[in-house]
């Protein structure tokens, strides 16, 4: 309840709100402090920090290598979990861990769920852990204050999404579209054609991601759904200027 | 909660919700493959129309003589169009893109053997066809790369993570999700989400069936042992299949590359190093570290280098029904060094690994007992790794000597 109530809060004053990812140890956890800072002072309302996994199978390219270089670089869970701690105290804003399954299983379920909600992280994106095979997962964060965030994607049919609806906590995720993170989506009729699906679907803030890249992509969100999340985007952008213009970048998003 | 996909504590569809809608389908199409009769007949027709099946159960008398114990027989996948056990699944899951209207293939490949075999069925089909191969294996492989080509597949080189199998499937995962409305992934092996371990499994269970009924024709009884070699675990499930509610032991051999102690292998029911995880949209025995982050693995055999094992064998070796062993680089060399010389036959490096292990226990067992050994797969396709493995001289001054040629 508590993310989404915070979620809502901040809707009051906003038209849309802004979620970012990054990718915990890439290029280090020192630029993902620089990073991070930036986004809060500019505005971002809920972050999702990645822990690196081996095989991000729903990730593109750029995502994919973050994994990797972070990984090779000697990026731990307990070290991710530790800076996540840091920042849920650092700043007045939720704070997710998204990550694969796998990281969470081998740690342990519920010695990760307790780290986490001790570390203050509000919620958790798990692209490859559908209810059917999380479901006890998902009532053991729900009863620990953390929302297991439910992905709806353009393929979910009406009853699915409902099905979905039943185990969504804090706020859902709307795939823009198939595939998988950091390449452009359209954003035509087809496309508001599922928005208004999700809508339908749920009462709980809709997010929405994959491709979202400008100003302009934000802006065509407004009045369909809650909240635009900024993915690789940031990444290619760390890797190309530096960390000094994610702050810039974020303050032009809206 | 559905325990469907399960066998034990292992399976599962560990999968992006994007794909959900996409394996509902498939496994309806399956589950009505697998109801309608006339569905394995056409299946069956069309592997020795256009395959070579029945493979035969080979009588090995040299070997046999050598070892002084246990009579040895060897199915022989390697006669199977393309030269391995890879065509039966391929086969079987095109008929089922056929039903299901789909138009391309795309399809992960380590050896070269799987997507060789699947550039085959869409060639036959009229499918698109887009293969992902490790950049290692790409280069360990060339002349299935080159067959690909010619029959009409594009083959993408993954640079990603470690460049080998698991990688490969990576990406062919992620074309999936992207072009799931037109494409099929044809997974290779007994691994990956439900119901692809189970079916993949259906398919290679001709091996068996034809396997139990040769063995009682030629022998007159049931085989003591039957070996098979350990990749992703789908020509030992398919010869297993027939035998799994008889007297009959059966044995997996993994790759043991350097050695089971030395970190650079590919045994995960054997040995100490895997332990329980999910990626690849599965659970099972994992090679990976503490943090569940995948390990490298190695083995002269690209076909058995990987991370993962069928969920339905990490099932069997829980329930101690299958007894696995691992063989070494260099005891692989050896036994192929000894089966060419003895019998005339060239096994894959993949399978030799299951030739080694019979080799060491057929002394033990008597002239009454009969072993099958499963050859998954020929070796000449191999031939640059073995000459190279082999320190062939004559060889070497050929690839010398054309490469010049081509300077020119």
């Amino acid at each position: 309840m508590q993310l989404e109530e915070t979620l809502r809060k901040r809707r009051q004053e906003k038209d849309i709100l802004l979620m970012t990812h990054l990718v915990l140890g890439y290029p280090s956890f020192d630029v993902n402090r620089a990073i991070i800072r930036q986004m809060v002072e500019n505005g971002v309302d809920c972050i999702e920090m990645q822990i690196p996994f081996s095989e991000p199978m729903a990730d593109g390219p750029v995502i994919l290598k973050a994994n990797q270089d972070s990984i090779a670089a000697g990026t731990t869970v307990a070290a991710c979990l530790e800076f996540g701690r840091e920042m849920a105290a650092s700043f007045d804003i939720p704070f997710l861990f998204m990550t694969y399954y796998n990281i969470i299983f081998k740690y342990g379920e519920e010695r990760f769920l307790d780290a986490a909600k001790d570390a203050g992280i509000q919620g958790l994106i798990i692209p490859d852990l559908p209810p059917e095979m999380g479901g006890d997962f998902m009532a053991m964060a729900r009863s620990r204050g953390i929302a297991p965030i439910q992905i709806f994607a353009p393929t979910s049919s009406d009853e699915r999404m409902a099905e979905l609806n039943g185990w969504a906590d804090g706020f859902v995720y709307c795939a823009a579209r198939r595939g998988v993170t950091g390449r452009k989506s359209e954003f035509g009729s087809e496309f508001n054609d599922y928005l208004v699906r999700c809508r339908r679907a749920t009462s709980l803030p809709l997010a929405v991601g994959f491709g979202i890249q400008s100003r302009e992509d934000v802006a065509a969100l407004i009045g369909r759904a809650d909240m635009a999340v900024i993915g690789s985007r940031t990444i290619r952008l760390v890797d190309e200027e530096g960390p000094g213009a994610v702050g810039p970048f974020i303050a032009s998003l809206r | 909660m559905s325990r469907k996909g399960f066998f034990g504590n292992w399976g599962g569809a560990f999968i992006p919700e994007v794909l959900h809608q996409t394996f509902r389908q498939l496994e309806a199409e399956y589950t009505k493959a697998r109801q309608d009769p006339s569905f394995w007949q056409e299946y069956s027709a069309l592997m020795s129309n256009y395959s070579c099946r029945p493979t035969p159960l080979t009588y090995a008398a040299n070997l046999s003589k050598h070892f002084g114990g246990a009579q040895i027989y060897i199915k022989r996948e390697d006669l199977n169009h393309t030269g391995a056990h890879k065509a039966n699944n391929v086969m079987g899951q095109g008929l089922l893109v056929k039903r299901m209207g789909k138009k391309r293939v795309i399809a992960e490949t380590g050896a070269g053997q799987h997507g060789m075999a699947t550039a085959t069925m869409a060639a036959r089909f009229g499918f698109a066809c887009t293969i992902y191969m490790g950049e290692v294996d790409v280069r360990r492989q060339r002349p299935n790369v080159f067959w690909m080509e010619k029959m009409g597949a594009t083959v993408v080189p993954v640079a990603d993570g470690s460049r080998t199998l698991k990688d490969a499937i990576n990406e062919a995962f992620r074309d999936w999700v992207t072009n799931l409305d037109d494409t099929h992934y044809v997974f290779g092996t007994a691994c990956g989400p439900h119901p692809f371990p189970e079916m993949v499994s259906w398919f290679q269970s001709i091996i068996g069936k034809e396997a139990a009924r040769q063995i009682l024709e030629q022998h007159g009884r049931l085989p003591a042992r039957v070996y098979a070699c350990v990749g992703g675990g789908s020509n030992a499930m398919g010869i297993f299949q027939g035998f799994l509610d008889d007297d009959v032991e059966l044995v997996g051999v993994e790759a043991g590359g350097h050695g089971i102690d030395s970190g650079m292998h590919a045994a995960r029911l054997c040995g100490r190093d895997a332990s329980p995880g999910v990626a690849q949209g599965y659970k099972t025995m994992f090679l990976q570290n503490d943090d569940g982050q995948m390990l490298e693995t190695h083995s002269v055999a690209a076909g058995l280098d990987y991370v993962g094992v069928s969920p339905i064998l990490s099932d069997l070796a829980d329930r101690q029904r299958v007894r696995f062993e691992s063989a070494t680089d260099r005891e692989v060399i050896a036994a192929l060094d000894l089966t060419m010389r003895l019998e005339g036959i060239i096994p894959a490096l993949e399978s030799s690994h299951a030739f080694v292990q019979a080799f060491k226990e057929a002394p033990d067992l008597t002239a009454d007992d009969a072993i099958i050994i499963n050859m998954s797969g020929r070796g000449d396709k191999d031939i640059f790794t073995i000459a190279h493995a082999f320190d062939d001289p004559s060889w070497k001054a050929f690839i010398i000597a054309r490469a010049d040629e081509y300077r020119k």
